[in-house]
């Protein structure tokens, strides 16, 4: 029979129907047999959802053999707890599952605390008496109960954060022992002390103390510690890492910890694995939002994800890239996502990406007719995906123009919206969102300055329509929108006739399956063969961004109401406190006010008002207006042609009605065009350069070499990249080609400095060194930038070290093979040269780097000046190199 | 939390799954078909990270099984890929360095390991004596029913006799 059930999960695994089998599994539960039993549990959980209609018959079962005397007969129950009991039978078995919480046992302990964990994710309701437990079971002895009691304590601190905060400490403390390396050694994973119970222990401290500065305090020695010693080589710490930037980007931030943060970030972005650099940019997309001014130093890195052929690397790289857009990059960043969104084809991430482009270019657009550029390639490409919302937005953003109150920057707003679509419109398949803004705009202004005729807009309209003839949304919006026209046009005066296909158009739509198109076509007639002043009420120009205030309380029909209870009828009693007789004058007074209501939303087009207004209409102008409405409802064809615009309104209407005039785009505060950035990259990057160039000049006596290499960074990147990523990174991360510019020419200067600084420090141990060492070594120094000298071993790489000792000191003799006699003229001569022509320096050093990558990071990581001079202050110091006298300056400008 | 384990060959067969998220049979059909597209294509170089659905897929090779894990949005991916080789190291360990095979023939092994390790879609124990320790004590209590049994049908075919 086990056999049996066996082969039946197997067979499910594989994705056939195994339902006739279920209930022989849920039977073999029941077995006395712990080996039956057990199977029986297996294939249960694997067969049966919660909500299966025979859990029913295994909750006994599972109450029985909790209750077990052998302990692998609980756990398997407590396993299948898990899977199988639903919020309704939790009751049933809670009590006992709390019972088992104190077991001798420490694994029913642990899955006890689990299944607790379980119940709360599925119903909090039925066990949040049950909450205070996990606190306790913190200080249980084993270290596996602990750490299991670390993910109900982490879903309940997500939940709310206040009631756990005096357990900061202990979090702390534990995280502490964990680090230090208390847990019995079966905990270690790679010689790393129990790392996933720190990745907890973290991700519930950046809970914990984001946002609270106290809590946050005590964490930063922990953090910092755990960071000091986490293994960059191996996957698991570069977890722990990834885990401790995240929680330093939540808490409170400190600024000493931002910058390991930033140190590990800089790592994990240059190592070679994906998986790293995809952590890296994550991580990146985090700090980031603390300080915005790291991700200047990663440019590089940031945009060779975004080229990397992996999809998913570059899908964190737009995320990250969306995370800083500012007004002076969004170009760049919004071109790139599009380019990026018409390449894909999975719907889901289209969306996303297409709305974010939207969100992007609403907040940041530098110019009008960029956006209208924008939204149209959107449209065109992910039309049918985004929000329809987005759509009526671009409308009425079109309405309503960008300026507060400039009308012609408005007008040319239009033209150009009416220009582009006109380009557009003859492309075949066009998502039917974009087609119906087309439509409304090309509607709306398309005949306004007066540039196209109005038989070619009308034209164009009806091969819209024609075209799409399946939709009929789309078909609507072209007829009202031809409907517009034309009565612009009359209304202008200007003669008018229906062009042919127009006519042919209305004919169709007239016997239109859809009442709303047939309406609409009857509308447009009727409409035509009124005289251009009626006309011009009806639809008057320009009239889509006038503000429209609701009377709810329908105040200007109390006249008519008053009139109508003085003529015998009943007063309108509102629907909550109608009695059950409901007679038939009521329903029709009722109706009166749907007609109104109706007639009150077309409102808006009676009355013109020459500017856009803030909210001046009051509800006192509308009796009065309401006059010609009145009148003209004797007219036929009133009642209808009131119908198509109001499918309309609610774009300009909504808006507006909800009482904001508040612009869609956020213009105010953000930099309106593209040229100017706006962070400050000039500051920026003299400031850096300045800091270079301390740096170096407090460094440079004594570590010449470093202080080569350091210059070299910038440069060998330069080089390594070519001049069209370079432009990308200026153009995201603003003003970058100058700057590297500028911290080249700083360089030669430096470079210089150092050359004669070397050439003093070397001439002056000259006399000493060639005591001691006659043998000339010159490739060590001389080929600096040739591979050789750094390939050869470890100890190379520490060369520049050493070999500076042996300039310094005689006694150690490990390198000093290296400080020949001839060194001094080499010297110069190789400074002199890197002065000349850096670029044949330049173009060695990528080989250089990826020969020996496990130097760069250290040499590429822009630390803090103070902090790397004093590290290596102390290595020097380690290797027993006392401060002479030849070099005063340097210690006390480290350390004074 | 983790929504799902998928082990899969590279040929696209089906190893071994688990669910802690409810998923009916047809969608977990159509996960597998989506999944195992996107994932047995991917080149080797490329990162062990798919976004699904809002969701993403952490997976690992081991010769030419792919251990596939399910995770929220805001998991520690790098976390999860040691998960994965913890899994394996405890497999390895229990069958002497594990091979697909293994899997196959006795994969309600891996089960009661898997469960050992997950619970309702969270990590329970990070320390593989632990594990090893309760495997193996069921392995005994399996192994003590077993010779039990053999001896009482032993008994009974004597006394039938």
């Amino acid at each position: 029979m086990k056999e049996y059930i066996i082969r039946l999960v197997y067979i499910e695994m594989l994705g056939h129907d195994a339902s006739f089998g279920y209930i022989h599994a849920v039977k073999m539960t029941h077995d006395d047999s712990l080996y039956l039993k057990r199977t029986g549990y297996l294939a249960v959980t694997l067969f049966l959802n919660e909500d299966h209609d025979l859990i029913i018959l295994i909750v006994n079962t599972i109450q029985k053999d909790l209750k077990s005397d052998n302990y692998l007969v609980v756990c398997a129950a407590l396993n299948a707890c898990c899977k199988l009991i639903n919020e309704e039978t939790i009751p049933a078995v809670v009590q006992q599952v709390v019972d088992l919480l104190g077991h001798a046992k420490e694994a029913v302990r642990k899955k006890a605390v689990m299944v607790l964990h379980r119940f709360f994710q599925k119903s909090p309701g039925s066990v949040n008496h049950l909450v205070s437990n996990f606190p306790k079971r913190l200080s249980d002895n084993d270290p596996g109960v602990m750490g299991a009691t670390l993910f109900p304590l982490y879903d309940l601190i997500t939940i709310d954060v206040n009631p756990y905060k005096d357990l900061v400490a202990s979090f702390v403390n534990i995280l502490k022992q964990v680090a230090e390396r208390r847990l019995p050694k079966t905990y270690d994973y790679h010689q790393t002390p129990a790392p996933f119970i720190q990745i907890k222990l973290l991700k519930i401290l950046a809970l914990l103390g984001s946002g609270d500065k106290k809590s946050s305090e005590q964490m930063y020695t922990v953090i910092g510690d755990i960071m000091r010693k986490s293994d960059t080589a191996s996957n698991i710490g570069n977890a722990i890492l990834y885990e401790c930037i995240c929680c330093i980007s939540s808490i409170q931030p400190s600024p000493k910890l931002l910058e390991t943060a930033a140190d590990a970030i800089a790592n994990f972005l240059k190592s070679d694995s994906h998986n790293l650099k995809y952590m890296g940019i994550d991580a990146l997309g985090r700090l980031i939002q603390i300080s915005p001014d790291i991700a200047e130093q990663h440019q590089l890195a940031v945009i060779d994800c975004l080229e990397d052929p992996d999809d998913t690397l570059k899908r964190k790289t737009f995320e990250l890239l969306y995370k800083m857009t500012k007004s002076s990059n969004v170009e760049v960043i919004v071109d790139r996502m599009i380019d990026y969104m018409i390449s894909i084809n999975d719907n889901h991430y289209k969306t996303e990406t297409a709305s974010r482009c939207v969100e992007l270019a609403e907040q940041f657009a530098p110019s009008n007719h960029w956006f209208i550029q924008t939204m149209n390639k959107v449209f065109q490409h992910a039309g049918d995906l985004v929000n329809p919302k987005v759509a009526h937005n671009l409308m009425r953003l079109i309405a309503e123009g960008f300026g507060e109150d400039d009308d012609t920057a408005d007008s040319q707003l239009r033209m150009s919206a009416v220009e582009s679509y006109l380009k557009i419109v003859d492309e075949p398949k066009l998502p039917s969102a974009f087609l119906q803004v087309i439509c409304w705009v090309l509607g709306e202004y398309g005949t306004a300055d007066g540039k196209y005729s109005a038989s070619y807009i009308s034209g164009k309209l009806c091969d819209v329509a024609e075209a799409h003839s399946s939709d009929d949304t789309v078909k609507a919006y072209a007829v009202t929108a031809l409907m517009k026209v034309y009565c612009f046009e009359k209304a202008a005066g200007r003669k008018t006739t229906l062009l042919p296909e127009c006519q042919s158009l209305l004919e169709e739509l007239s016997a239109s399956h859809s009442a709303d198109l047939q309406q609409r076509a009857y509308e447009f007639r009727a409409i035509l063969d009124l005289d251009a002043n009626a006309i011009e009420n009806i639809m008057p120009l320009d009239a889509s961004c006038e503000d429209i205030e609701i009377d709810t309380s329908l105040s200007f029909l109390d006249n008519y109401v008053q009139k109508a209870i003085e003529q015998g009828a009943e007063p309108y009693i509102p629907e909550n406190e109608r009695s059950g007789t409901l007679n038939i004058s009521k329903i029709r007074n009722h109706n009166a006010y749907e007609i109104s209501t109706h007639s009150l939303r077309f409102e808006a087009y009676e009355v013109p008002k020459p500017v856009v207004p803030a909210k001046i209409p009051s509800t006192v102008t509308y009796p009065t207006d309401l006059v010609p409405v009145t009148a003209t409802i004797s007219e036929p064809s009133y009642q209808p042609s009131v119908q198509p615009t109001w499918p309309l309104v609610p774009v300009s209407d909504a808006g507006s009605a909800l009482g904001s005039t508040e612009l869609k785009l956020r213009l105010d505060g953000v930099q309106k065009k593209w040229g100017k950035p706006t962070y400050s990259s000039g500051a920026s990057s003299s400031s850096t350069s300045n800091f270079e160039l301390d740096r170096n000049t407090v460094n440079g006596a004594t570590k010449p070499d470093t202080a080569i290499s350091k210059p070299r960074e910038p440069r060998q990147s330069h080089v390594e990249v070519s001049e069209e990523k370079q432009k990308l990174a200026a153009s995201l991360f603003g003003g970058t080609t100058s700057r590297s510019e500028r911290k080249q020419s700083g360089k030669v200067s430096r470079t210089t400095n150092h050359g004669e600084d070397k050439v003093q420090s070397a001439t002056v141990t000259v006399p000493i060194t060639t005591a001691a060492q006659a043998q000339p070594h010159p490739p060590d120094l001389l080929d600096l930038g040739e591979p050789v000298g750094y390939t050869s071993s470890y100890s190379s790489t520490v060369d520049p070290f050493k070999q500076l000792e042996g300039l310094l000191d005689l006694s150690q003799d490990v390198n000093a093979t290296a400080a020949g006699t001839s060194n001094g003229p080499d010297l110069m001569s190789l400074y002199s040269d890197a002065d000349t022509n850096g670029n044949s320096n330049q173009n060695l050093n990528p080989v250089n780097g990826s020969v020996n990558p496990s130097k760069k990071p250290a040499l590429l990581t822009k630390g803090p000046s103070l902090k790397d001079a004093l590290d290596k202050d102390a290595l020097v110091r380690q290797m027993g190199v006392n401060p002479t006298g030849q070099n005063p300056n340097l210690f006390s400008d480290l350390l004074g | 939390m983790i929504h799902f384990v998928l082990l899969i060959s590279r040929q696209g067969k089906v190893r071994l799954t688990k669910w802690y998220s409810p998923y009916s049979q047809k969608e977990r059909s159509k996960v597998i078909r989506e999944l195992s597209g996107m994932i047995l294509t991917r080149g080797p170089k490329l990162c062990n990270f798919v976004e699904w659905r809002g969701f993403k897929v952490v997976y690992k090779r081991y010769a030419s099984l792919y251990f596939c894990m399910c995770i929220n949005q805001d998991d520690n991916e790098l976390e999860i890929l040691e998960i994965i080789h913890h899994f394996v190291e405890i497999l390895d360990r229990y069958f002497g360095s594990v091979c697909e095979l293994d899997l196959i023939f006795s994969f309600q092994k891996a089960y009661y390991m898997l469960d050992e390790i997950l619970i309702a879609g969270e990590l329970q124990e990070s320390s593989k004596k632990t594990v090893a320790r309760l495997v193996s004590a069921q392995d005994s209590l399996v192994e003590a029913a077993k010779e039990e049994a053999n001896s009482i049908s032993n008994i009974i075919a004597q006394a039938t006799k």
